[in-house]
Order: C-alpha cells, then sequence, then structure tokens
C-alpha cells in the first residue's frame, strides 16, 4: 500500500528528491545573503559601538540589546506582517488600492540579516580589540590614511580574529533560515511539510531535512576551519 | 500613539508569560539533567562513549530547533512502539512535545558549557588534591565541582536566555505563549507593529531580568573574583 521510502526520498516520479535538494539550495542561498547582510550591519555596528561618540555607542548598543534580546521570530514576524502593511499604505496612498505584499525572501533576508548583524557587531568589536593598539600607532606614524590604515592593517586582522566567531554565527544563521518557512517561503523546512503533507511521511521527510541542514553546515564548517588554519600559517611564527 | 490599545495589549500579552517561563524552566532544568549526562560521557576514558557523546552534539547543534520540534510533534506519532508506551500521553501534547525538544536542544549546548568548564579547572590543583589523598566523588564535590561552577555560571545564563528566546517557537505547534498570543492578537487586528513591539518588550524585560539574577549569582559565588 505505502510506497517504499527509498522512492519517495529518491529522484523518480514519486519521489521528492529533487524538490528537497532544490530547496536546500534556496535556504543556502537565503542564508549566504542574510550573513552579508549580516556583515555590512556588523561592521557598521562594531563602528558604531567603538566610536567615540556617546550617542553614535548608544545606537550601537541599542541595535544589539533589541536584536539579541528579543526572538528571531517576532524579528520575522514584525517585517511579515509591518512590511507588507507598510508597502500597502504606500501603494494606497500612490492611488492603487488592494493588499500588497513584499516577497518572503526578502522579508526573511531583512530579517534574519538583522538579528545576524548584531551578533556580527559584537564579534568585529571584540576582534578589534584584541588587535595590537601599537600597530595603528605604527600605521599612523608612518603616515598611512585612515582608510588605508583600515584596509591594510585593521581589516585583515579584524577579520581574522572573528573568524572562528563567525563560523558559529553563521552555523547560526543557517539554522535560523528554517523560520522562513513560516511566512511561507518555500525553503527546506517548508518543501519537507510540504511532502510530509502530501505522503503521511513526517518522520521520514523531517529527518531528510534534518539530515540536509546537518550535511550544509558541516561541509561549510570545515570550509570554515580550512580557511582559520591557512590564516593561523602566515601569521603563525 | 495609542496608549489604550498598547496597554490592553501589554494585559493580553503578559497572560502568555507564565507559559513562556514554564517552557523555560522545565526544560533548562531537563536539560541541566541531561547535559550532565552527556558531559560525563563526553569526558568517559571509553573511546565509543565519547563519540556517542560528539554525535549527540552534533546532532542536535547542528539541525534546526524547528525541524528538532517538528520531528516530535508530527513525526514521533508515526513511531508505533512510541505509541504504545506510557510517554504517549504526554507526546501528545504540545506542550510536552515542545519541553522535550527544547531539553534535547539546550542540553546540547549545556553539555558543551560543562564540558569547558570542567576542563578549566586548574590540572595542577587536582593534582595537588590527589596528593592530598583526595580522589572520586570527595576531590570532585571539594575541587572541580565548584571551580567549574564559577567558570560555566556565566555561558549557562547565556544559554538560559537563548532557551528563553527559543521557547517562541513553541507557538508554532499552537501554544499561547507570549508569541503565540500575539501573533493571534495580529491575526485579529493587523496592528502587526504595536503588538510585535510589546511582544519584544516583553522577552527583553525577561532576558534582562535572568541576566541580572545570573550576575548576581555569579558576584556571590566568586567572592574572590570581585573587583
Amino acid at each position: 500500500m505505502s510506497t517504499p521510502a527509498f522512492t519517495l526520498i529518491g529522484f523518480g516520479p514519486e519521489g521528492w528528491g529533487k524538490l528537497l535538494l532544490l530547496a536546500a539550495g534556496l535556504t543556502l542561498v537565503a542564508a549566504v545573503c542574510s550573513f552579508a547582510l549580516g556583515s555590512l550591519l556588523g561592521a557598521a555596528g562594531a563602528a558604531l559601538k567603538l566610536a567615540s561618540s556617546r550617542s553614535l555607542r548608544g545606537i550601537g548598543t541599542f541595535y544589539t540589546t533589541v536584536f539579541r534580546g528579543i526572538p528571531e521570530i517576532l524579528v520575522v514576524y514584525l517585517f511579515y506582517f509591518g512590511g507588507s502593511l507598510a508597502l500597502t499604505r504606500l501603494m494606497h496612498l500612490a492611488g492603487f488600492p488592494g493588499f500588497f505584499s513584499l516577497p518572503s525572501f526578502i522579508i526573511g533576508v531583512v530579517a534574519i540579516g538583522l538579528v545576524s548583524g548584531a551578533y556580527q557587531t559584537e564579534a568585529y568589536r571584540s576582534a578589534y580589540l584584541r588587535l595590537e593598539r601599537g600597530q595603528i600607532e605604527a600605521g599612523k606614524a608612518c603616515g598611512m590614511s585612515r582608510f588605508v590604515l583600515l584596509w591594510r592593517v585593521i581589516a585583515p586582522q579584524t577579520l581574522r580574529f572573528a573568524l572562528p566567531a563567525l563560523g558559529n554565527i553563521w552555523q547560526s544563521v543557517l539554522k535560523e533560515t528554517a523560520l522562513l518557512s513560516i511566512i511561507g517561503l518555500v525553503e527546506l523546512l517548508r518543501q519537507s511539510t510540504i511532502a510530509s503533507g502530501a505522503t503521511r511521511q513526517p518522520l521520514l521527510f523531517y529527518g531528510v531535512a534534518a539530515l540536509l541542514y546537518l550535511v550544509m553546515g558541516q561541509i561549510t564548517a570545515l570550509g570554515i576551519r580550512t580557511v582559520e588554519k591557512r590564516l593561523a600559517r602566515c601569521w603563525g611564527r | 500613539m495609542d496608549w489604550p490599545f498598547l496597554f490592553a495589549t501589554a494585559k493580553t500579552l503578559l497572560t502568555g508569560v507564565p507559559l513562556t517561563l514554564r517552557l523555560a524552566a522545565t526544560s533548562l532544568c531537563a536539560g541541566f539533567v541531561l547535559a550532565v549526562g552527556i558531559a560525563a560521557l563526553a569526558g568517559s576514558r571509553f573511546a565509543p562513549a565519547r563519540w556517542l557523546a560528539a554525535l549527540y552534539v552534533m546532532l542536535f547543534q547542528g539541525t534546526p530547533l524547528l525541524v528538532q520540534i517538528f520531528i516530535v510533534y508530527y513525526g514521533f506519532g508515526q513511531i508505533d512502539f512510541l505509541r504504545a508506551s506510557f510517554a504517549w500521553p504526554f507526546l501528545q501534547q504540545a506542550y510536552w512535545c515542545a519541553v522535550l525538544a527544547l531539553s534535547l536542544n539546550t542540553s546540547a549546548y549545556g553539555a558543551e558549557i560543562i564540558r569547558g568548564a570542567i576542563a578549566a579547572v586548574p590540572a595542577r590543583e587536582i593534582e595537588a588534591a590527589r596528593a592530598m589523598g583526595m580522589s572520586g566523588l570527595l576531590l570532585r564535590r571539594r575541587i572541580i565541582w565548584p571551580q567549574a561552577l564559577q567558570y560555566g555560571l556565566a555561558n549557562y545564563g547565556n544559554e538560559a536566555i537563548l532557551l528563553l528566546k527559543a521557547t517562541s517557537l513553541a507557538s508554532v505547534i499552537t501554544l499561547m505563549d507570549v508569541t503565540g498570543l500575539a501573533y493571534r492578537l495580529v491575526s485579529k487586528t493587523y496592528r502587526s507593529e504595536e503588538i510585535f513591539t510589546v511582544a519584544g518588550l516583553i522577552y527583553l524585560a525577561l532576558t534582562f531580568v535572568i541576566a541580572t539574577g545570573v550576575h548576581l549569582l555569579e558576584r556571590r559565588l566568586t567572592p574572590c573574583r570581585r573587583v
């Protein structure tokens, strides 16, 4: 009566294999985009938190406190409902009636990116603080401009010090993209829900989803560790 | 600002706080017990026990919590021996499914924290204690555990905060915690900004309370490191 499990997750006409792999690809793309957005926000946030002006530091602290203190799912919901409502209001003002919604991919990437940016802020900030002050002074003494100093001395070392923390943040971003399934993006978890609904095999499909997340996480972790080792080599004596 | 609406929202959402706290507290306790066991396996001299612990940690840290919750909530019903077992009356309830998934998840992180805290106890102190003739439980009770507690407390506090935030995922499997109530309220009124902001403030307040509590506890437990 029931189709064997291997057929169901395979690539045949009854199999969900291809759809699941495509969905895993979308998960990966969403994670990369969110992480990239988070890097920009994190660099900006770290600059704010390290600024000499008190009000700028306040803004940075506000950002990290809020986005690290509230659950990711609330941020996703806020952007999902709020973003669509704001767009609809805007369109009404422009004279287009009806309801408009933003693509859930963009909403999800912005929401997860904002959260990961808050964590990346801390990663970059503590990496910058590990930098030897003498190197910056030496760079200034050599007559480097602020940009050259940032590009040649500060950025490479900050990145290297931040790399282990960034690796952890990448792993959580990858897992957090599962939240996008509840706002309707057909990524890996959503696709597994669809498949398990159609076949009544939730254990099988959520198990496969878990395995795919694990594989993606482990492979990227391996890559990050390789880069870490290589960087440690040229810094080592 | 529509203050009456904000107050009404806060009043509704605050009724979800007990459930949020109950989920977090139950999972924290159950997770800690599991974590101690996993950490013991990870520190064992028997290699397969260490592999088992490493596999456990990798499985629960490497997959999204939401997937784990779905496996427990939707998937466990397919397992016949579970349906026949004493656990089934519990696993039929969304609350216990959430508690189980959260406990398993947090125990993997907790095990790593405990392992790190025990490894941080200086080896020479253990050697000294052994030279004094201490061993077994006495050595652990007097030397290892008190210091491991000091080292691990801050990290475990962070984990407690992450766990509190993670309980919000239980709303996806129909539980009416703060997030669940907020979601229901939004689908009734469509005033998402105000409602989710109030919900966010409640979580911020809760995490602040936990962070302060852990900080005070840490100060109390480490009189020697106080400045």
